[in-house]
């Protein structure tokens, strides 16, 4: 994309809006001749097309005429460095002829409104497709060096094996380099974190709902609920500072008081932090459950003399608990896939422990120690990074659509 | 009987432990309130006290002779030329100069390390640069101080640790207080933070070169996500028939949104960088990835502000006699917009605070120049964030952490804006 092409797309951008000028223009000119014909007698609806889409008619196809020579012309010319007066030519050129044969189509019976109706369905047709070929990109992308992958390391040894230590693999001659490819460690520190982190968002977040959906007044809920959704505001870099400058050293400090001995980088000052940001989202998804609950169910609990806390533990928890279920699993989905408050507070070491205490490393720290400053991408090394991303995928795909379906069939059933 | 039954020792104690646990069921909910906002407070408090105080910083006004027999022995006024002469030494000189008792040669290290050594030399390169004239001249000149005595100054050097155990010396705390008292170090605000780019030292290190990446991602996002965000809400809620495709579209865009970041950043490393060839760094590349990451939630906004709209409205224009095409984009699509422009604000704020999926794409590279297009390297405010937030010193924590704030309060402008949009388009319909 060099600066031409911005001007070029700024003399296609001019060149479109002139048709749509120069043919709305000579739609109506048409008109009014035919109405003075007619003695002045002509109603507007005479005509099947506004003049205005008469317009829009030939500056879609000034458009995407123009913009199919200007790709051309990018092709031929190779990234569009060089300045070509034969390119400009056949641009203007193009346009021009465009504008000059759908003038001359403009009559009262030419049916200009229903093709740019048809246009603008097919545009939107393409904009939906985009996101169906984003998630094909990413899983072409992601196996596509996946497989490069496990052309050098077997499959089974990756998912299973229980060394990780991809930096050794960077000298070629290094012995055994296939072994340190084990990814169990890195699964198992995910897991921890994501533990610790829905033992704090999980609880927390669920009884806020409660509380917020079943006792709290109006007044309190609208000041209460937008405080709570600003933590899922804030970015993740900024709780990761978070806990790198004041959660962690207090973690270890605490640890100390008792007689532990902490690393500063931990699982419990990473997966504490993770779960506070998290808290909104269990909060509101439990809310909207809880909330579809029917009020019948209650006055049930009530009618047969049950406390509020007993008819929500025992009524409405029971009939909203796939509900629930399904809103924990997006919650731990957007806590495997949350990179930099890990990135920054639960470090790099594949150690594999139980400890909340130690340092544990993910799936997704490794993915960015892997690929941020080394550009070789041949190397296991950074291949690996997009076998971890096509795990990470798979699971909170299966998460994603998974608590979709169940949180969407909870609704209809309602 | 009843009444007896009702009344009985048993039933009461029943009853009192049924309140009981009714009251605590409720603490427990109150307890969680507290528990998310006093996160919330902790956080903020933590940030704020760690920060507000890098808006200011101390600066030195001093008078730097800028003889001609350092700079231009050969008598030059050759700016290209003048560029490589010896700025260092005036620096020196003048510093010095301030306190001319001392002469061992150790102390004179100290005194010079008062002031920042490559903001005071890049200032005076940069005069001479634009107005040679001013060689043999005497200017005064406002350098900030060097980033330990800025610290120092602010009170988070603690002056009665031990010498040996801080970096500046009890030497250097007396010429700096001395300093302060002569009125020559003065504590003002921090153009620095918000003019420069970034820096290796941290008291001439500002977001200018981050925040303007980030507007050029957010405006490159923007520009991709908006249409495509709009265009598949209105092809799916308006035009698409019930069927397969449409469903797995409809599917697709859901997951979208709830697909792990990163994983776009890998997406753009594969796609846009190796398949494409496209640069590194750039923000054209980190906008089209976080439209890609961004679109669904627009998607889904549009959706639901569609929906929103009453059916009545379009029946009333279809019955005028305007198409289906005409109804929905004349008609619903206007009704529908305050909604629309609220997604629309609240993905962008999204997009503006997403690190991971630019450290993917190479925005962690060290940017010491504003870039000029989307096509110069660049990084966001996040990610320089990340990258200050690796430097362990004092000074470096206070700017990170005025850089969040800076981010934050954009962010809440941000949400707050797009909250009052949303009301005053309701209350105008």
């Amino acid at each position: 994309m060099g600066q031409i092409s911005i001007y070029m797309m700024l003399l296609i951008a001019v060149l479109t809006i002139g048709g749509f000028v120069y043919n709305r223009s000579s739609a109506l000119g048409k008109f009014r001749a035919a109405r003075a014909a007619a003695g002045g007698k002509m109603v507007s609806s005479a005509w099947h097309s506004q003049a205005s889409y008469h317009g829009y008619f030939t500056a879609w196809l000034v458009a995407l005429s123009t913009l199919a020579v200007f790709i051309i012309g990018l092709v031929i010319n190779g990234q569009g460095m060089v300045f070509n007066g034969l390119w400009l030519a056949a641009i203007i050129l193009t346009a021009l002829g465009v504008t000059i044969i759908t003038g001359r189509k403009v009559s009262g019976t030419f049916r200009a409104r229903t093709y740019v109706e048809r246009f603008i369905h097919g545009l939107l047709i393409c904009l939906s497709v985009i996101a169906v070929l984003t998630t094909l990109g990413i899983i072409a992308s992601l196996l596509f060096e996946s497989l490069r992958f496990f052309r050098e390391v077997p499959f089974m040894d990756f998912l299973f094996g229980l060394q990780w230590s991809p930096q050794t693999a960077m000298r070629a001659d290094q012995v055994g380099q296939s072994g340190s490819f084990g990814a169990i460690p890195v699964f198992a520190g995910t897991f921890l974190i994501m533990l610790v982190a829905m033992a704090i968002a999980g609880p927390v977040g669920l009884m806020i709902a409660i509380y917020l959906t079943e006792y709290a007044s109006a007044g309190v809920r609208k000041w209460i609920k937008p405080a709570i959704e600003i933590l899922a505001g804030v970015p993740t870099v900024v709780y990761g500072f978070f806990a790198l400058l004041t959660f962690a050293p207090f973690v270890r400090g605490f640890a100390e008081t008792l007689g532990f001995s902490v690393p500063t980088q931990s699982a419990l000052a990473a997966g504490v932090v993770m779960g506070v940001m998290i808290i909104p989202f269990v909060s509101s998804l439990s809310s909207d459950v809880i909330n579809s609950v029917p009020q019948t169910l209650r006055d049930g609990s009530y009618a047969l003399g049950a406390t509020e806390s007993e008819t929500m533990k025992k009524v409405v928890f029971t009939a909203a608990l796939p509900g629930i279920i399904g809103a924990f699993m997006l919650a731990i989905s957007r806590a495997i896939g949350e990179t930099m408050i890990v990135y920054m507070a639960a470090g790099k070491a594949a150690n594999l422990t139980a400890n909340p205490f130690e340092a544990v490393t993910t799936v997704t720290v490794q993915i960015v120690a892997l690929l941020t400053g080394d550009s070789d991408f041949d190397s296991a090394k950074t291949l690996v990074a997009f076998a971890l991303g096509l795990v990470l995928f798979v699971i909170t795909l299966i998460l994603n659509v998974v608590a979709l379906t169940v949180v969407r069939r909870y609704r209809a059933r309602y | 009987m009843t009444e007896k039954a009702f009344t009985s020792e048993a039933a009461l104690k029943r009853l009192k432990k049924r309140r009981g646990k009714e009251w605590r069921f409720r603490l427990w909910g109150r307890a969680a309130i507290g528990f998310a906002l006093a996160a919330l407070a902790w956080l903020l408090i933590s940030i704020v006290g760690t920060g507000y105080t890098a808006f200011q910083q101390n600066f030195m006004t001093l008078e730097f002779e800028l003889s001609e027999s350092v700079l231009a022995p050969d008598g030059t006024r050759d700016p290209e030329k003048l560029r490589g002469a010896n700025y260092r030494r005036i620096v020196q000189t003048t510093m010095y100069e301030l306190f001319p008792e001392v002469t061992d040669r150790k102390a004179k290290q100290e005194l010079f390390g008062l002031t920042s050594a490559s903001g005071a030399t890049n200032k005076l390169r940069q005069m001479v640069y634009k107005n040679p004239d001013l060689i043999g001249k005497t200017v005064s000149v406002t350098v900030p101080a060097s980033d330990q005595i800025d610290q120092l100054l602010k009170g988070y050097i603690k002056r009665d640790t031990d010498e040996s155990r801080r970096k500046v010396s009890d030497q250097q705390i007396a010429w700096a207080d001395t300093l302060k008292e002569r009125g020559i170090i003065k504590k003002k605000f921090n153009r620095i933070l918000f003019m420069n780019p970034d820096s290796r030292d941290p008291e001439l290190a500002g977001i200018a070169s981050a925040v303007i990446g980030s507007v050029m991602i957010l405006v490159v996002a923007f520009v991709l996500a908006f249409p495509i965000g709009v265009g598949a809400a209105i092809y799916l809620d308006e035009f698409a028939p019930k069927n397969k495709f449409t469903d797995f579209i409809e599917i697709n865009i859901n997951n979208l949104a709830a697909v792990p970041s990163i994983v776009f950043g890998l997406l753009g490393l594969a796609v846009f960088l190796n398949f494409m060839g496209m640069p590194r760094s750039i923000p054209l590349v980190g906008g089209m990835v976080l439209a890609l990451r961004v679109f669904p939630t627009i998607t889904i906004a549009t959706r639901s502000a569609l929906q929103g709209v009453s059916p009545s409205i379009v029946d009333g224009a279809l019955s005028l006699g305007a198409s289906h095409t005409q109804a929905v984009f004349q008609q619903k699509l206007p009704l529908a917009a305050p909604g629309i422009l609220t997604g629309s604000i609240i993905g962008m704020a999204q997009a503006l605070g997403e690190t991971a999926p630019l450290l993917m794409i190479g925005m962690v590279a060290f940017v010491t120049e504003v870039p000029n297009s989307i096509t110069e390297p660049a990084t966001a405010l996040p990610v320089q964030i990340f990258l200050w937030s690796d430097s362990a010193e004092r000074a470096w924590a206070e700017r990170t952490s005025a850089a969040i704030i800076v981010l934050l309060v954009v962010l809440i402008t941000m949400n707050g804006f797009a909250i009052w949009l949303r009301n005053r388009l309701e209350q105008r319909r």
